[in-house]
């Protein structure tokens, strides 16, 4: 059946099953496919999106369930002041190795950030458990957090 | 050996690649004077907005060949390295040369030949000036992407020039002058990884983000007892379920005539293809070897490690009359076991097949490999096979096989016309890899009344057929202390296994380096005296030791200095160092690194403080920023393969394990302060991908033992063995 969504400040219409969740649908149905799938299970944090303002797993909110909500995907992240401060902290530092879980660490970094302007350590790293970088960047996301709060981290040199 | 042969095999396909130069010169000519890109050579286009296209040529798997191979060639093309592009070709060896990621070898064996690929292109940048001055080319200069003419003050940008240059023949790639190292402006310098805004930005790089129209999903059924075969499964799915294409039989890719079974489901959607599978009710007959389990290779192992080894490996002096007149003998057994890679992009690849020619878009880390496993599982002539490159979410090892790929090529076969994509799910991934073999070893050491390792002796249990060991279960008669005490006898026995296997970072080294060090750790507790001492022992004066095979020379002196300068890092030995510290030194993939943990332990539970990394890879360090991230990767990645709680089981013929929860890999909150140092040697320099992380497991190891007294002779580490 159509379902009418609310991404990236735009209204979408998309026919799908009701249980199919919003990762497929942005994936497939939206061609959006910078949020990732990587476990399906809610454990990787891959897939992270704002609902709402919150960081949630899309590949565990199935469509029906998106529908009346606002939804913001990596595409758009930097449209916010928090979203573009962590995406140019993620450049300057260049923090990615393979990249793949990148969408969905600056989704949980930005709606981190937009909810607690100057995190200490421990809530970073509170905020940031549920996503896993495989290639293990976690010290440049860290710093990378910090820069963008301004909070000064010189503990990797900016690329030239 | 095996670098030589490949340089030597790139030298000869870079001129081939000069030849393909002179047929495509109808062309740019042509539309030279309309100013279209000009085609120097395989590897490079100039346009006439002076803005240079440099060919990428390996995969990237987040090691950053896509950023630091093209260095080489903007380096000696001698350009600005803002005015570069970067394009990834497709896969064709035969233009150019080894396309794999794999052994931490595209630095080593791209170094000398990608920058002689610049250098030509220079030199005939520079004949061009040189006929359209009427000067002498030795006159001329360049930089910035233009060539200068001092004595009259002229300067030409390369744009001009292109058209011309690319009407000339190559020069021969081994005479052209290369730069001196002091006139590098790329090479050591930090460069952000070309692809990074894109990451960071959400747009399609990775092989799963590959679309096209009329695209179709696949999902997969393999069998989950590995051998095993298809039995049965439901018919009519697409006329039964909404959204479901068809069902496809298929052998279970790698081997083409192996016995795994598997069925693809197709769908307009691969949500909709993965919930089909349980209606699918796929039924399979078990594999003919029976039904293997991880505690039965335990068993036995602990069974053969008793007897006399089946074969042996490397034998030194007389370990039996050196053990029976040593002042000390030290004996201990160690394990590890069966490890996934866990890559976060699951296992995928995207096909077209029309008309007897094949199409990927591939995530692989060796592409020509998956060519010719297609052209034989498919009966294709490998000229039929066309293979792009995507960014890839994380090798690791895993892509090197390329099971993924014929696959889709059996699924797209049976859909001609029609591109699919398929991909895995996170519980395929873990429970149809290639993994790291589990192995065993039972050690003995033997001091004299000194205290001087005079004679180690080890049987190591692994997995073979036939006398031989499968994929990554083998053991180098080099193993250090081979060579380098008197006595040493290392014997092999290997168990059969259904177990795929296959090559994980820093292959056998991830292990030796566990075993070894970690034993060594104990055999200098028990000379009193601790492991980077014994280690300079044992290493004694500096020299190199020959390679054999596809082992590398072995360079006793920049094992020293990485052992010295972790040492002086840490504060090694120094009073009121931390109880909870250790260290590891492993030599692998070309690479020297001497690394030092500080842990400490609550209630059994470890937490990493600090680390500090050693590590000699040459006179260069071409990509610092890179290089760091690297190393601190590696670092992180291996105190996970030991403390996260990573593990392999097999019952009743199939894995245990089916996604993060019970194969968990590092986060953010076990990452320790890392701090690295390179050591430069004057040698060409070498990969960073996988050398890091070996010594970090057993420096992790002697830490806990610094701290608890407890010695972790099994992985991964439970907070039981550490209150027990």
């Amino acid at each position: 059946m159509a379902y009418d969504l609310m991404i990236n400040g735009q209204p979408r219409r998309v026919s799908a099953t009701e249980d199919k969740p919003l990762l497929w649908v942005l994936r497939e149905d939206l061609d959006m496919p910078g949020t990732k799938f990587g476990c399906g299970a809610g454990l990787c944090g891959a897939c992270t999106v704002h609902v709402d303002g919150m960081a949630m797993r899309s590949c565990q909110l199935p469509i029906a369930e998106a529908v009346g909500k606002t939804i913001t995907t990596i595409e758009h992240v930097a449209s916010t002041p928090q979203g573009k401060a962590i995406s140019e902290s993620w450049v300057a530092l260049d923090v990615p190795q393979c990249g793949y879980c990148q969408a969905g660490q600056i989704m949980s970094a930005t709606a981190l950030l937009s909810e607690n302007p100057q995190p200490s350590d421990e809530e970073i790293e509170s905020a940031m458990s549920g996503n896993i970088c495989r290639c293990a960047t976690y010290t440049r996301i860290r710093s990378a957090i910090r820069q963008a709060a301004g909070i000064d981290a010189k503990e990797v040199r900016h690329a030239g | 050996m095996q670098a030589e042969l490949d340089r030597r095999f790139f030298l000869k396909a870079t001129l081939l690649a000069g030849g393909t130069l002179a047929l495509d010169l109808s062309v740019p000519l042509a539309r030279a004077a309309g100013g279209a890109p000009a085609v120097l050579n395989a590897f490079i286009r100039i346009a006439p907005d002076n803005i240079v296209t440099i060919g990428a040529k390996n995969p990237e798997i987040g090691q950053g060949v896509r950023t630091m191979l093209p260095m080489l060639i903007a380096e000696e093309l001698d350009v600005d390295w803002a005015q570069v592009r970067i394009e990834q070709t497709i896969a064709d060896q035969k233009i150019y040369g080894p396309q794999v990621a794999g052994g931490s070898r595209s630095t080593p064996t791209n170094w000398l030949p990608l920058r002689r690929v610049g250098a030509a292109a220079r030199a005939m940048l520079v004949e061009a000036a040189a006929h359209q001055w009427g000067v002498e080319a030795s006159t001329l200069t360049t930089g910035s992407g233009k060539v200068f003419h001092k004595a009259s003050g002229r300067s030409i940008p390369y744009a001009e020039l292109a058209p011309t240059a690319a009407t000339l023949p190559a020069p021969d790639p081994e005479k052209v002058a290369l730069k001196p190292d002091t006139a590098f402006t790329i090479i050591g310098h930090s460069k952000m990884g070309v692809d990074t805004p894109a990451i960071v930005s959400g747009k399609p790089l990775f092989g799963i983000d590959t679309t096209m129209p009329g695209m179709v999903y696949a999902a997969i059924e393999i069998c989950p007892m590995f051998g095993g075969t298809l039995k049965s499964h439901a018919q009519g799915l697409e006329k039964s379920m909404a959204g479901v294409i068809a069902t496809v039989p298929l052998n279970s890719g790698y081997d083409p005539k192996g016995p795994a079974d598997a069925v693809a489901i197709v769908a307009n959607s691969w949500w909709t293809a993965n919930q089909a599978r349980e209606a699918l009710a796929a039924e399979w007959n078990p594999p003919a070897q029976g039904l293997q389990s991880t505690e039965g290779y335990e068993k036995a192992a602990a069974m053969t490690l008793e007897q006399p080894p089946q074969q042996s490996l490397f034998q030194s002096g007389d370990v039996d009359a050196a053990l029976k007149g040593a002042a000390k003998t030290i004996s201990a057994t160690y394990g590890y076991p069966f490890l996934a890679h866990g890559t976060l992009e699951p296992m995928n690849c995207t096909a077209l097949y029309t008309d007897g020619k094949i199409e990927l878009w591939a995530p692989t880390q060796r592409p020509e490999g998956g060519r010719d496993e297609i052209a034989e599982a498919l009966g294709l002539p490998r000229e039929a096979i066309l293979i792009h490159m995507t960014r890839i979410g994380g090798g690791f090892g895993r892509r090197l096989l390329n099971d993924y790929m014929v696959q889709v090529a059996q699924i797209a076969k049976a859909l001609p016309g029609r591109p699919v994509k398929m991909i895995y799910n996170r519980t395929d991934d873990i429970r149809h890899d290639f993994y790291r073999p589990a192995g065993w070893h039972k050690l003995t050491a033997g001091l004299d009344d000194k205290g001087r390792l005079i004679a180690l002796r080890d049987h190591f249990v692994s997995f073979g057929t036939d006398g031989r060991p499968i994929r990554a279960a083998e053991m180098s008669p080099q193993e250090p202390p081979a060579r380098l005490i008197d006595h040493v006898d290392y014997g092999m026995s290997l168990l059969e296994t259904t177990m795929p296997t296959g090559w994980l970072r820093a292959p056998t080294s991830n292990a030796m380096a566990f075993t070894f060090q970690s034993f060594l750790d104990e055999v200098a507790a028990a000379a009193k005296t601790d492991l980077p001492d014994l280690m300079r022992t044992i290493l004694g004066e500096a020299r190199k030791l020959p390679g054999e095979g596809r082992n590398p020379p072995f360079d006793t002196g920049r094992a020293h200095a990485v052992i010295d300068k972790v040492c002086a890092m840490a504060g090694w030995g120094k009073a009121g160092a931390p109880k909870g510290r250790g260290f590891g030194f492993y030599f692998s993939h070309m690479g020297y690194f001497a690394e030092v943990v500080d842990i400490s332990v609550t209630d059994g539970i470890v937490k990493v403080d600090k680390v500090w990394v050693a590590g000699d890879v040459g006179r260069h360090v071409i990509n610092p920023i890179n290089a760091v991230n690297q190393v601190e990767g590696s670092v992180i990645d291996g105190l996970g393969q030991a403390l996260a709680g990573q593990k392999i089981e097999l019952v009743d013929g199939a894995v245990v394990q089916s996604n993060f929860h019970d194969f968990p890999l590092q986060r953010i909150d076990a990452r320790p302060a890392i701090e690295t140092a390179f050591v430069l040697s004057d040698n060409d320099p070498t990969g960073l991908g996988e050398p890091a992380l070996p010594p970090v497991i057993p420096a992790l190891v002697n830490a806990i033992f610094a701290a608890t007294g407890k010695r972790v002779r099994s992985l991964p580490i439970t907070t039981d063995m550490l209150t027990a």
